[in-house]
């Protein structure tokens, strides 16, 4: 509780600064922002004993029974399913697609209306939780073949580059924000405890060297395929 | 009575949000691994924990957070206020928006440090590093790489300059630094510019990108408003990996000191030995 006080000082003091030297203007409903603070230390707090108590070990733990049971073919479909499963329903990456409906239905690339609109947005959602899917299970190949990370980063750098040059400019800003959104709250401690997982089971890893760099794959990977996405639709 | 239903409200919608993640979870552990999950009741606890932390958190940014972050980013940039600010009649030039670059900078920094996915990351790296990266410096150079590329992606913003040509130098400025940077930092470096952008940061800084987009003379909310999250999480991969090349040469130097140090000792040593004989 008390470290979570602290987590959340900074935001606490940059807008009372700016409330009361800058802007200079009376913060409206104290009681409401009291309450709301009050529940995000609370949220907080529960959050980071729950990741200790459930989501970091049962992560681990699946790693470990994989790595033991040697199928290759369930641990790519696991990482797959992992992946894709929680991309499609994150609600940042749901409202990102309707934004990007909306650019494009106005810049003339697709049709416009109501129906043309929530196509578009599906496939986008689609086509980034596919590409989320495949970010993990190149990221859990990595780890079990020794691939160099950041040879596969560079690679992918490249990619972003050329298929900038053909995108459409409209959908250029949200493909590269595309990748930030992508990983959530839940998704991130899961993804890293079984890359850390895999890593420390794997004999000649290093979960330091080897254990890191899924989220990376994920975040960079979107921005490819929204781009590619673009060009097609 | 109206916040306990909304709890409850907001606890089914993160549960359903979820629930693909559990479903996936327990369908190959039951269908694939086979084995009765360790300790199943204290994971089980464990989720809850996660979910209605999630949940609380959620309903305290938006009771509290982010209406206030939001309508400070709108009374930032709003054109009267900048004027204001600047005492300059006609034309605004970039720089008039100073209190902007400084507000991109601290919030991009606050939030960040408050985001939980960075929290559980740096848990880890902890655990793993052997305590070498402490919890707190990973935290605070990542929070710094966010500061820096939001208030560079506002300025951008501003100016109007197309995107992909400050997130291609970023790309280079990160593949120069992997040559030199301690290899062991290289993976987590890459995954803190994924980490950084979720639950608190994005609506915030989404605010800020459209606020600005709006005000700016010329700009498209819904074309210019993009990209900062693109440039949050980019930049703490250079941050991050410029902390571990400090750290490191720091430790070098100190080493190189220590080493000579001890030469001296040793001279001084041998010489006082000498006259002794």
């Amino acid at each position: 509780m008390f470290g979570s006080l602290r987590d959340l000082m900074p935001i606490i003091l940059v807008i009372a600064f700016f409330q009361m030297f800058v802007l200079q203007q009376p913060i409206e409903h104290v009681g409401t922002l009291i309450t709301g603070f009050f529940f995000v230390l609370l949220g907080l707090t529960f959050f980071i004993y729950g990741l200790n108590m459930g989501l970091f070990p049962i992560g681990e733990a699946m790693a470990h029974a994989f790595a033991r049971k040697g199928s290759i073919f369930w641990l790519m479909a696991f990482a797959f399913a992992l992946g894709f499963g929680t991309t499609i329903a994150e609600p940042a990456l749901i409202a990102v697609s309707n934004e990007a409906a909306e650019i494009a239905s106005q810049a003339g690339h697709i049709a416009a209306g109501e129906d043309a609109m929530k196509l578009y947005a599906t496939g986008l959602r689609f086509t980034v939780a596919l590409s989320v899917g495949i970010a993990i299970m190149l990221g859990v190949l990595r780890i079990l073949l020794n691939w160099p990370i950041h040879l596969m980063i560079m690679i992918g750098y490249t990619l972003v580059i050329i298929v900038t040059a053909f995108a459409p400019a409209e959908i250029i800003g949200i493909a590269y924000d595309s990748g930030g959104v992508t990983t959530s709250t839940i998704t991130v401690p899961l993804v890293a405890a079984l890359g850390i997982g895999l890593a420390s089971s794997i004999s000649g890893r290093n979960p330091m060297l080897d254990g890191f760099g899924l989220i990376a794959f994920a975040s960079l990977l979107p921005i490819v395929f929204v781009l590619v996405y673009g060009i097609i639709v | 009575m109206e916040l306990i239903s909304e709890i409850q409200h907001l606890f089914m919608s993160t549960l359903f949000d979820v629930l693909p993640i559990i479903a996936i979870i327990f369908g190959f552990q039951f269908l694939v691994i086979r084995k009765p999950v360790k300790n199943l009741k204290k994971v089980l606890f464990g989720l809850f924990y996660v979910i209605f932390g999630i949940t609380l958190f959620l309903i305290g940014l938006e009771e509290a957070l982010f209406p206030l972050g939001k309508l400070m980013a709108q009374q930032l940039t709003d054109p009267a206020f900048i004027g204001a600010m600047t005492h300059a009649a006609g034309e605004l030039e970039w720089s008039d928006y100073y209190w902007v670059y400084i507000f991109a900078f601290a919030i991009g920094m606050s939030t960040t440090i408050a985001e939980p996915a960075l929290i559980a990351v740096a848990i880890k790296a902890k655990e793993v590093s052997g305590g070498a990266i402490g919890v707190w410096g990973l935290r605070i150079a990542v929070a710094v790489g966010v500061a820096v590329g939001i208030s560079l992606g506002a300025y951008r913003i501003v100016i109007g300059a197309p995107i992909q040509y400050f997130i291609i130098v970023g790309y280079i400025v990160v593949v120069i630094q992997t040559f030199f940077a301690p290899k062991l930092i290289v993976p987590l470096a890459y995954d803190s510019g994924g980490v950084t952008t979720s639950t608190v940061t994005v609506p915030l800084v989404a605010a800020l990108g459209i606020g600005l987009a709006q005000t700016v003379p010329g700009r498209s909310a819904l074309i210019d408003g993009f990209g900062l999250i693109a440039f949050a999480s980019l930049f703490p991969m250079i941050s991050v990996m410029a902390y571990a090349q400090i750290s490191d040469f720091r430790a070098r130097r100190e080493f190189k000191r220590r080493e000579r140090e001890f030469d001296r000792d040793e001279q001084s040593r041998n010489s006082a030995y000498d006259e002794e004989e």
